[in-house]
């Protein structure tokens, strides 16, 4: 979330965490390995951002099966809203 | 805007969450699920066997136009507790895929609204994303499929 608007530090990502920085740090790196991040060098600091192409490729890998179920339960729910018990 | 559908599907893990809110009461949100009739038709399949209680089966069986049933899916029920819980198994017919487990809570957000939590326990972390995968790839196919319809036309 804090990426979504800048690039930025391990140390000031770390600073809005309650978490020692080394584990941040860890995280920082198992998300670069998979490619949710991406590593910038900026002069002696490496600056960390978003690589939005492949959050999206893990939102559509889902993607699918939850709209099977949204297309289910809206039907259930139109049913259910139409519905007038049986007297 | 807020999907209405949402999962849970952390990395790793053998089981995922389905949560979704129905502007229904609680009582016809489980009546949904209650009622054979009213489950063939959201979930566009025939039911053949809802068996409400502890121990109780239940079977439904998917048919293409022509007739022919394409896919079926069975299970027993654990728990059934109206308005609150269903706890379930569920397998494919004539698939490779393990028996799964179902937790159904139903919760009632006041007199017009409910919720639905249903967490999914699988065999194992492999078989959750495969289950996952499942219709990325049936969405593929039918793309496939239609690409090879408007091919067959140009020839």
């Amino acid at each position: 979330m804090l990426l979504a608007s800048q690039a930025m530090t391990a140390g000031s990502i770390a600073s809005n965490f309650n978490t020692a920085r080394p584990t941040v740090s860890k995280h920082l790196a198992i998300l670069t390995e998979c490619e949710l991040l991406e590593q910038q060098q900026n002069g002696r600091e490496i600056y960390y951002h978003l690589n939005p192409n492949k959050m999206k490729e893990i939102a559509d890998f889902i993607e699918p099966f939850r709209k099977l179920w949204d297309d289910r339960f809206n039907k259930l729910e139109d049913i259910m809203k139409a519905y007038k018990p049986k007297k | 805007m807020e999907l209405k559908t949402k999962i849970h599907a952390e990395d790793g893990k053998q089981e995922l969450t389905i949560t979704r809110e129905f502007e229904l009461p609680v009582e016809l949100l489980f009546k949904a699920y209650e009622d054979a009739d009213i489950v063939a038709q959201w979930m566009s399949t025939k039911v053949v066997r809802l068996e409400n209680k502890k121990s109780g089966s239940w079977q439904f069986d998917t048919s293409d136009e022509k007739g022919n049933v394409v896919f079926t899916a069975s299970g027993v029920y654990h728990e059934f507790v109206p308005n609150k819980k269903i706890t379930r198994t569920f397998e494919m017919g004539n698939a490779p895929f393990d028996v799964q487990l179902e937790f159904l809570e139903f919760e009632s957000l006041g007199e017009d609204n409910s919720k639905l939590t249903m967490q999914i326990v699988y065999r194992s972390g492999a078989l959750r994303d495969q289950m996952l995968k499942l219709p990325f790839r049936q969405g593929l196919n039918m793309a496939h499929d239609r690409l090879q319809e408007v091919v067959n036309k140009l020839k």
